[in-house]
This record gives C-alpha cells, sequence and structure tokens, in this order.
C-alpha cells in the first residue's frame, strides 16, 4: 500500500496519508485561491484506499486557519471517509483546535452535524 | 503628480489604516498581504483569538475580490485607468485599519450593474438571519454539493457575516450604464 505527502505552503497543510497503517493527517493552514485542484489527489486516494480499507482509519485533523473553498473540499474527503465507516471499517476523525478557537470548534462541529462519523474534538494550548 | 499626498496621509492616519491596496489583486499579491497582516498582529501582541478572527475574515474578503470583480473597460467615467495590460482590467481598493479597538476591513471593487439585484438580496437575506440561522445556513450551503466555477461555493459572506457576529455593511454606486462599484466594509470587535 502506498503512501502520499505532500508538504505544507504558507497556503495549503501538510498532508500525510499512509494507507497502509490507516493514518491520515491533515496539518496547517488551507486559504489556497483554488482548494479544488489541491484537494484533488487525497480526495483521488481516498477513493482508491476505499476499495481496501483497513480495520480501523485514524484521521487527525489540525488546522490553524482554512478558508471557505477548502471548507467544502474538506467536506469531501469526510463524505469520502464517511462511505468507508458505512461500509464497515471503524473511523474516527480527530478534530483539533487551540484553546480559545470557538470557531475552529464549532467549524468541527458544523462537519460532526453532518457527517455520520465518530469526531472527537481535541482541545490543545495554543 | 495632481494628488494631494498630505491628504491622503492626513485620512489614512486619522483611520488608523495599517495597510492598504489599489490595483489588481493577483494570488502572490493575497499571499504578501496575508504575510504582511500577519507580522503586524503579531508586533501588536493581538490576542490570539481576534488575531485568528481577523485573519481568516481578511482571507474570506480578499478572496471574495480574487474570484468575484468583475473586469472593467481601459477607460471608465473619465478616467483613463494605467494598471495592467490589455484593453480590459481587473482593479479593486482594499484597506484594514484599527480603530477605537476595532478592526475595519473595507472593500471595493467594480461590479456589472446588471448583477446589482443578485448580490443585494444575496447580503440582504444573510443580513436577516439571526446567529443560529447564520450556522444553518451555513451548514445547508457547505452541503448542497453545489461548488461555483470560481471555487468559492457561496460561503465567503456568510462565513464573514457568521464570524464577525455583525450586519454586513454595503453600498452600490452605479459609475456609469454598465458598472457600478461595490464597497464593503467589516467590523471585527474586540
Amino acid at each position: 500500500m502506498e503512501r502520499i505527502v505532500i508538504e505544507g505552503t504558507p497556503k495549503t497543510p501538510t498532508i500525510n496519508f499512509d494507507m497502509a497503517t490507516g493514518q491520515l493527517e491533515i496539518r496547517g493552514r488551507s486559504i489556497p485561491e483554488n482548494s479544488i485542484e489541491f484537494y484533488k489527489p487525497l480526495v483521488e486516494h481516498l477513493e482508491r484506499y476505499a476499495g481496501k480499507p483497513q480495520a480501523n482509519t485514524n484521521v487527525n485533523i489540525q488546522l490553524e486557519y482554512f478558508n471557505t473553498s477548502s471548507s467544502k473540499c474538506i467536506l469531501d474527503v469526510f463524505k469520502k471517509l464517511e462511505a468507508i465507516h458505512k461500509g464497515g471499517s471503524a473511523i474516527l476523525i480527530n478534530w483539533y483546535y487551540e484553546q480559545d478557537d470557538e470557531d475552529m470548534l464549532e467549524a468541527g462541529e458544523d462537519y460532526q452535524a453532518i457527517i455520520s462519523v465518530p469526531f472527537k474534538m481535541i482541545e490543545v494550548a495554543e | 503628480m495632481m494628488v494631494d499626498i498630505y491628504d491622503f496621509y492626513d485620512k489614512m492616519e486619522r483611520n488608523n489604516i495599517m495597510l492598504s491596496f489599489k490595483g489588481d489583486i493577483t494570488s502572490e499579491l493575497l499571499t504578501s498581504i496575508l504575510q504582511i497582516m500577519e507580522s503586524k498582529l503579531d508586533t501588536m501582541q493581538e490576542e490570539p483569538k481576534i488575531k485568528k478572527k481577523v485573519y481568516n475574515v481578511l482571507v474570506e474578503c480578499l478572496q471574495n475580490l480574487y474570484h468575484h470583480m468583475d473586469e472593467i473597460p481601459r477607460s471608465l467615467n473619465g478616467a483613463s485607468i494605467t494598471t495592467g495590460d490589455g484593453e480590459n482590467i481587473r482593479s479593486a481598493i482594499f484597506m484594514i485599519g484599527k480603530l477605537d479597538n476595532q478592526y475595519n476591513i473595507i472593500t471595493g471593487n467594480y461590479i456589472l450593474t446588471k448583477n446589482v439585484e443578485v448580490l443585494k438580496s444575496r447580503l440582504d437575506e444573510i443580513n436577516k438571519l439571526s446567529k443560529e440561522e447564520l450556522k444553518d445556513f451555513y451548514k445547508a450551503v457547505l452541503n448542497n454539493g453545489e461548488m461555483s466555477e470560481k471555487g468559492g461555493g457561496g460561503l465567503g459572506m456568510i462565513d464573514i457575516a457568521r464570524k464577525t457576529g455583525q450586519k454586513l455593511n454595503y453600498h452600490f454606486m452605479a459609475v456609469d450604464d454598465t458598472y457600478s462599484f461595490f464597497s464593503l466594509n467589516i467590523k471585527i470587535a474586540q
């Protein structure tokens, strides 16, 4: 099984998806003007992963900032994960937010309300 | 130069403008503006919570300009515009300042007059909503499966209203028969 690693930039997050262990991490900032293009490789890998997922997939989302253009793409990513979860493989989405960052916590709760996958909200120090 | 520069300076000083720009809004420019503003907010030792809010709203305001400003002909309203090359140009204005413990983000861009009504009714619709209704509206638009060709997805203004907790303060001014100027003044209170 392969692994996809995308290094972060001032406008795009670091993405690390290890399909052999079922670990997916998105970390940093996601504020590109063209978010569809940026998230396309990850969405495609998730489509392939869905064919033969691990028994447990652990997802860590630790974003400092994200724009509304990314928010739709992140939802697409979560929808792919939801399909895998419905197929019988366990998915857990850990949503990290910095202490006092109510906007980021609320953003996580918005996704939690839309997506039928277990979410864990994790507060971290600033 | 036919500009009274002191008049400009004085107005900017009185409004405590931290950064302003006029011209085409490119991806590279957005990166630079965001870097400058981030370091200014750090220097001011702004509370992390406010810093994040200002930065987030700034991203949405600037990307609104980037995605949605309409091109205008080089000669408009008697003024010959010299920015950029070609027949049509992209030009907008942006300012950010801090006055009385409140951040002000002001943007201005040209819009085709025929599109004014649609934008106006959209902004009025957002302005009618309560905090809870905005949250529900945001989720509904997020989950409607549509992505505009410009990549925005129609969430920008809802997000700005939600994060600032204030009404979207806007103005349209007719420039000629075809074009209008749209301005938006966003306030972020501490």
